[in-house]
């Protein structure tokens, strides 16, 4: 599973399984300084084993994005650097100390999470959805305090949805519905996002529309993004980093220039495919070979 | 549905108009902040008054149940009898008859009501309620097994309903888990665990001897038929002492609605609190259960009564509450009056009600 694409370009070595301590990719800090990293994790669900022997490290400041087929292990890699998911070995370490370790609501105000799926209680409204992202700032007696209030504001001006704050969340379009989880997340303040497949039920436009917001909030406000995306082209488009999947390792990772060639969508997607420059921003673009339909 | 007023320029949920009501959360909400910033609460405005109303039609209901009967009695003499001022007969009506009855409806009413709001949140379900998923019937099991085995008394019986009642409760959450557990699994294994219950039931009956049969099935109907302190004031307590840490566990109810994942990315441990809204949810069935048999209905509509008049998002436990104490409250009014002087089991009257409610949620759902 180790295979090495070789890239044209200089490549980032690739992590390997038994995980090379050099995958803190181009800065010069110590390795492992970065805020999350997940040190040698095997996770997977009760005896099935997803990925194993797993070396992570998030870039602060990063926007990250986790690419890789179906049933890579991607999601799952996700949740285990949430949290929501427990390695059965190794660790994720958050801020030098092991995220288990830490109390589940100081974990919740230092790293957001937007779950694949989520439920809106029926007759919800948007503001009262993006208020429940401020649990973790909340006690018995707190309930509502002005940091929260602000919090909200804040979060729902990020996002563009305070025109939507009275409405009711099952009113709105799927476009708007993603923007206001989102904005749940935010209001929480966390310096950390995780978004587990955020552009999956979304048509092109908003899917753009939901990654130049993230693409702000990692630029503009500093939130170290990490998101697992489907769409290859997008993730070479706004990724900072870029982390590629495949049966359960890391393949290959750095910035999308310098790792998204050819041989690295074959070898991990089984696509052949030709990579030239996006017209719009320089950033790789895969075009699948396929067969030509027209002579 | 009254929506509130849309027409003015969209504040944010922060920013106060006239009169301390915030707008921005789609209804009137009312911060409070005192100690500084210490303490602070958000209120929704229209949940409290509904409250305060429901509250109100049951202390009516209550008053209705303590001045009306055989013994007709007027309020100026009801109040004299509950400070003490009244003289014997009088007293012994108000203070040994009556009050204990009509207390007890509006705790056991208030108890199911909560608990129904508890596991509907949990199951995320409507259906999902302690009556429909066994609970109640398993703890008839209970009860049952003490009246043909040991032969009755009011405290072996209520023992007998409470182990009954948090047995089934712990088989159908130990048959529903699976890497957590999750509310429609939880329904269906409820259903069929209360369907195999049921039957088990039947067949003690059948068996058993006319006589304990007869005491059987009285019990069986849920009846708070000769309800005295004896049973009122150790439920009253105990109902009391099973709220307190509901105060702690309702915010983080209101989250376990987002999902799982969601709810646990913001903190929350929720198998935990999952766990320790069940055994709340279940004691407060099984404490009712123990004092007056299965009561079904109060469980399962109040909830959603409550939340059709609050326009809430989810259910919500206080005004579940103050929703089943008036249902049973005046249920039990109507099993005493109605055909008077026979007296009808409120179950009876509960599970007819609760029949139609039934039917007309199913419809509702399947339209869904």
């Amino acid at each position: 599973m180790t295979t090495n694409p070789q890239t044209g370009r200089t490549p980032v070595p690739p992590s390997s399984l038994a995980g090379t301590p050099a995958d803190a990719p181009v800065t010069d800090a110590a390795p492992r300084a970065d805020r999350l990293h997940a040190d040698g994790i095997t996770v997977g669900y009760d005896d099935r084993v997803i990925a194993r022997d797993l070396d992570v490290s998030i870039p602060d400041g990063s926007f990250t994005v986790i690419v890789g087929p179906n049933a890579c292990g991607k999601s799952t890699l996700l949740r285990a650097l949430s949290r929501l998911l427990k390695p059965s070995r190794g660790q994720v370490v958050l801020d030098g100390r092991s995220i288990s370790s830490i109390p589940a609501k100081e974990v919740a105000r230092r790293l957001g999470l937007l779950p694949q799926s989520s439920i809106a209680p029926e007759g919800i409204t948007v503001a009262d959805l993006v208020a429940r992202g401020r649990y973790p700032h909340q006690t018995l007696l707190r309930q509502w305090s002005r940091e929260d209030e602000a919090a909200v504001l804040g979060a729902l001006a990020a996002t563009g949805t305070t025109g939507l704050a009275d409405r009711l969340v099952d009113e709105l379009s799927g476009g708007q519905r993603q923007r206001v989880w989102v904005a749940m997340v935010l209001a929480q303040e966390t310096p950390i996002l995780l978004l587990d497949e955020p552009t999956t039920f979304l048509d092109i436009a908003h899917q753009i529309e939901l990654l130049e917001l993230c693409a702000d909030l990692n630029r503009d406000r500093g939130h170290t993004l990490v998101a697992v995306l489907h769409d290859l082209n997008h993730a070479c488009r706004y990724a900072t980093h870029l982390i590629a999947m495949k049966d359960g390792a890391i393949v290959a990772e750095g910035a999308p220039g310098d790792v998204v060639t050819a041989a690295l969508v074959e070898d991990v997607f089984g696509l052949p495919c030709r990579i030239i420059p996006d017209p719009v921003t320089g950033t790789p673009l895969v075009v699948p070979e396929g067969r030509p339909r027209r002579a | 549905m009254s929506a509130p007023v849309r027409d003015q320029v969209p504040t944010s949920p922060g920013v106060p108009d006239d009169g301390g009501h915030r707008r921005g959360f789609g209804r009137p909400t009312r911060v409070v902040r005192a100690f500084g910033g210490r303490v602070s609460l958000r209120l929704d405005v229209r949940t409290l008054a509904v409250c305060a109303a429901l509250a109100l039609v049951g202390l009516a209901l209550g008053v209705v149940a303590l001045t009306t009967g055989d013994y007709p009695l007027s309020v100026p003499q009801v109040l004299d009898a509950l400070v003490g001022a009244a003289d014997g007969p009088v007293r012994l009506v108000v203070v040994e008859w009556r009050l204990p009855r009509a207390l007890l409806a509006l705790v056991l009413g208030a108890a199911l009501g909560t608990s129904g709001a508890i596991f509907q949140s949990i199951t995320r379900n409507p259906l999902g309620s302690p009556d429909v998923i066994g609970f109640s019937t398993g703890a008839y099991t209970g009860a049952l097994v003490v009246i043909l085995v040991v032969g009755g008394g009011y405290a072996g019986v209520a023992a007998g309903a409470l182990v009954g009642g948090v047995l089934t409760a712990a088989a159908v959450y130990l048959l529903a888990y699976r890497r957590g557990v999750q509310g429609f699994r939880l329904v269906v294994v409820g259903i069929a665990v209360s369907a195999m219950l049921a039957s088990v039931n039947q067949w003690l009956v059948v068996t058993a001897d006319l006589e304990t049969a007869m005491a059987a099935a009285v019990w069986g109907a849920g009846s708070l038929h000769g309800a005295t302190w004896a049973q009122a004031a150790p439920a009253s307590v105990l109902a009391v002492l099973l709220v307190l840490p509901l105060a702690w566990l309702a915010p983080r109810m209101g989250l376990l609605e987002l999902g799982d994942d969601a709810a646990a990315a913001l903190g929350l441990r929720t198998e935990r609190v999952r766990l320790a809204l069940v055994v709340v949810g279940v004691a407060l069935t099984a404490l009712a259960t123990a004092a007056a048999g299965p009561i079904a209905f109060v469980a399962l509509a109040a909830p959603q009564l409550a939340r059709r008049l609050t326009g809430a998002p989810g259910v919500r436990l206080l005004p579940a509450a103050v929703m089943g104490a008036v249902l049973l409250a005046a249920s039990d009014l109507v099993a005493q009056r109605a055909f008077a002087p026979t007296q009808l089991p409120v179950g009876v009257v509960t599970v007819s009600l609760g029949g139609f409610y039934l039917v007309w949620l199913l419809v509702r759902e399947a339209r869904k």
